[in-house]
């Protein structure tokens, strides 16, 4: 049932206003701000929460959004205004909500309660979503996913990886979605409780290789039939539908849609070093059978497989970029309260050029994460740069979180801190695949 | 958000990859060998720089032009300015040879700091100099505030005494800038620079050093022996002012340190040039195809090279661009300088033992560019100094605190 865009609208806002956790944070202005540009640019599609994903509008062609054209072709490392206010909303969630939750999460390997209501009353997912299906987006947007993804994960890089997730598969289906796979699920993406949803990729295997994949899939009739396990796979036992990679046999790597409850899907628990709060999984394909139309965009060759690795790689950098951040400010506070031998430990070369290393190894990171993201929205090429990001934010993301535990030194070791977690997180971001895209 | 380079500076750098090419490239080995002979055929590559306009063309690729916009009269505007396109140059200046872009005539370290604090007096009676940098002393290097060279006034002249070792060009330029202390006693404030011309009566030319690498560029060691300098050549304010310290002669780094990182960007990325094409003839590609882990040794190494050369050239043009924009950039200035001088010694020294034999020996340039680099990650400010630098401004303490 479809309501006008004049309710939609007022949904949207009355959600905002209406939410304590958007007063308490501070956030009242920002989110009118975009409740109004919103209601200004038109809902045009209400939505009503469903899970049976059943499609409420036919789409005569599928949606994309257009890539950012460039104000100019300066070199400049501004954002935008509204990218700024984004940034805002994201940083204090990020701070208030994540950060206060994170050691309850990590125990208990899955989100708070209440979480995905707080996310929601957030309100990323609609910008993630094309107007005309519900959302606000018109244009790519792999740099704000960016810096969403950064503030977010410095509260917590797991509840920002189980927040960001359904947001990923929804950019998966705008990127490369059929129509029908749109009208079908993207929708639901901008109600009240978005679906639960993430991308499994990676699989259990030393030296995996997204481009290797031994889940395989070959031609049933008029569908496919799935046959694999996928690995680290966040929101895993909740998941309303999984975007599943394969090997297409003749083909080579594709996405499949693959629901709930699907006869031959086993999912189990996956207990991790790291990223516990995402609530990752294990997922066993065995001769799952799936409908043609359960391949990711419209026909065999329309997802870009390697542009949705780079685009995931991303992602699992700007967590890590956000993590690394978070240990950066720690260790500055900490050295420069803690006292040995009558004064600050910061006051020593050798504790202070750690320091002094990971600011330049965050900012490393963070500026190959951005240039690639840059890249994405602009339309260039962008693999090399997503390569070279996720080699650099492995690389230092691991160095950053052993030294950030060796500053506190025993207490780093103890749970009493969070560097012990962020040394587990930094190293699960560095060795996932997929989990989410932007 | 957009971290490409603008069109508006290919020219710059087109231009620079050129003289890199054409002129650098066919000399390199020559003047590595013949260590204090003068490259003459700089000469005509100075003059073409010396006739094309500021910022425009090869005129914005020299040292002596860095200036840093105040942010007062910054606009709305984003700016891509004086300091990225030197940025630019350089790099490819120095992909070409190190050296030989340290000792481009008119375009010396000391250029730099006469641009960014002469008066208008001065800026016209230097237009044209060659001016080289004088700060190192044998007792003083990194603590540049603890130099013991002196100037008393007298008159209308300061007598300079003391001995300054390390002079880039310090024998090729017409004009030296030289730091000096008004009173021992004060510390850092008192620390002035002077234009001393070539053959003051009182400065002695002592000895041209040999060295691991750079060695088109000459190094020199100069005696002051009371050398009677005019009062007009003090660049700057000529009263010791405690409150406002070292800023003055510090601002300069803030703008070079990023050059300096350039010029290592620009070595390390021509040893990693180099490095890709002797491997392809061993059947070592490096698509981005394959996993880290999943491509050979030689292949992870030089996607680790090239993501922290890549990380390197961002850091610096970020911290140009915060130059440019009146940004005030001390720390990112640092962290450039860091990280780009620390790499590009790394990726030098690995690209050599990639490459084996045909790394170490002097058919390659690749044993050069391993010499070369080092004294990127010293000079304008060693590593430790930048880390330092850092650190103080990560950790809000001053220099009596984390010394």
């Amino acid at each position: 049932m479809s309501r006008n865009p004049v309710a939609a609208s007022l949904s949207m806002l009355n959600r905002f206003s209406g939410s304590p956790l958007v007063h308490r944070l501070g956030l009242y202005k920002p989110a009118q701000l975009i409740a109004r540009t919103a209601a200004r640019e038109g809902i045009k599609a209400g939505v009503a929460l469903q899970r049976q994903f059943k499609a409420t509008q036919k789409l005569m062609r599928p949606e994309r959004l257009d890539k950012v054209a460039k104000p100019s072709d300066l070199f400049d490392l501004n954002i935008s205004e509204e990218q700024q206010m984004i940034r805002d909303m994201a940083q204090r969630f990020g701070r208030e909500v994540l950060r206060p939750a994170a050691i309850k999460a990590d125990h208990d390997r899955i989100t708070p309660e209440g979480f995905e209501g707080q996310l929601a009353e957030l309100g990323l997912a609609p910008f993630a979503v094309p107007e005309k299906l519900g959302g606000t987006a018109t244009e790519s947007s792999v740099v704000t996913g960016v810096l969403v993804a950064e503030d977010l994960s410095y509260g917590d890089l797991g509840l920002a990886l189980a927040g960001l997730a359904p947001i990923g598969v929804a950019n998966a289906l705008v990127r490369w979605g059929s129509a029908d796979q749109q009208a079908k699920y993207l929708p639901a993406f901008t109600g009240a409780t978005p679906p639960k949803s993430s991308i499994a990729i990676a699989e259990p295997r030393p030296l995996f290789d997204p481009n290797e994949l031994r889940t395989r899939a070959t031609l049933d009739g008029d569908g496919f039939l799935l046959k694999g396990e996928k690995s680290l796979v966040p929101l895993c036992e909740s998941a309303d539908f999984l975007l599943v990679a394969a090997s297409l046999i003749g083909k080579g790597p594709r996405m499949f849609i693959v629901e709930k409850g699907t006869a031959g899907v086993k999912i189990t628990k996956e207990p991790a070093l790291g990223a516990r709060a995402a609530g990752l999984g294990r997922v066993a394909l065995d001769d799952v059978r799936l409908p043609g139309h359960a391949i990711l965009g419209e026909g065999v060759d329309a997802c870009d497989f390697t542009e949705l690795v780079d685009l995931s790689r991303i992602a699992l950098c700007a967590l890590s970029v956000g993590t690394a951040q978070a240990v950066l400010d720690y260790v500055i506070t900490y050295c420069n309260e803690r006292k040995a031998f009558g004064e600050p430990i910061s006051n020593r070369q050798a504790v202070a050029f750690m320091i002094a290393n990971i600011g330049i190894e965050v900012e490393s990171m963070r500026l190959l994460t951005w240039r690639a993201a840059s890249r994405a929205d602009h339309g260039l090429p962008f693999h090399r740069e997503a390569y070279l990001a996720r080699v650099i934010c492995a690389e230092k993301g691991m160095e950053i979180g052993t030294n950030g535990v060796q500053l506190l030194g025993g207490h780093g070791y103890i749970q009493d801190h969070p560097v012990e977690r962020w040394y587990r997180d930094l190293m699960s971001a560095s060795v996932m695949e997929g989990g989410l895209l932007l | 958000m957009q971290l490409e380079i603008p069109k508006k500076l290919s020219a710059v750098i087109e231009q620079a990859h050129m003289v890199a090419t054409e002129v650098f490239r066919p000399i390199s080995r020559k003047y590595d060998l013949a260590e204090h002979t003068y490259p003459v055929e700089l000469d005509m590559l100075a003059s073409l720089m010396d006739g094309m306009k500021e910022g425009d063309g090869l005129g914005g690729v020299g040292a002596g032009k860095l200036k840093r916009e105040k942010a007062a009269t910054r606009g709305s505007s984003v700016r891509n300015g004086t300091n990225m396109s030197t940025v630019l140059g350089l790099t490819e200046l120095c992909w070409g040879d190190v050296g030989l872009a340290l000792t481009i005539p008119r375009q010396g370290l000391g250029n730099s700091a006469i641009a960014a604090v002469a008066n208008e007096e001065q800026l016209k009676r230097f237009k044209g100099a060659w001016a080289a940098m004088a700060i190192t002393e044998p007792g003083a290097g990194s603590d540049s505030a603890n130099i013991r060279m002196t100037a008393v006034r007298d008159g209308d002249h300061y007598i300079l005494n003391g001995e300054k070792i390390f002079i880039t060009a310090g024998e090729r330029a017409n004009v030296v800038v030289v730091w000096a202390s008004l009173d021992l006693n004060v510390g850092r404030a008192a620390i002035k620079s002077f234009v001393v011309e070539k053959g003051t009566p009182g400065m002695n030319f002592v000895r041209l050093d040999h060295k691991l690498g750079i060695r088109a560029s000459d190094t020199a060691t100069i005696l002051f022996n009371d050398c009677r300098v005019p009062k007009e050549n003090l660049l700057g304010s000529p009263d010791i002012d405690v409150q406002q310290g070292f800023g003055g002669v510090m601002q300069t780094f803030d703008d070079t340190r990023p050059v300096v990182a350039a010029m290592a960007l620009g070595v390390g990325r021509a040893s990693l040039e180099r490095t890709r094409e002797l491997l392809k003839e061993r059947g070592i590609l490096g698509g981005y195809e394959r996993t880290l882990f999943g491509s050979t040794a030689a292949e992870a190494e030089l996607y680790r090279m090239e993501a922290d050369l890549e990380a390197a050239r961002l850091l610096t043009l970020k911290a140009a661009w915060m130059a440019d924009n009146g940004i005030p950039n001390s720390k990112e200035a640092s962290m450039a300088k860091a990280k780009a001088g620390r790499v590009a010694n790394h990726v030098t020294l690995r690209c050599l033992q990639l490459c084996a034999s045909v790394g170490a020996t002097e058919t390659e340039l690749l044993e050069k560019w391993a010499r070369d680099s080092k004294i990127l990650d010293i000079f304008e400010g060693t590593q430790q100094i930048q880390l330092l630098i850092i650190a103080r401004r990560l950790l809000n303490k001053s220099s009596a605190e984390l010394r």
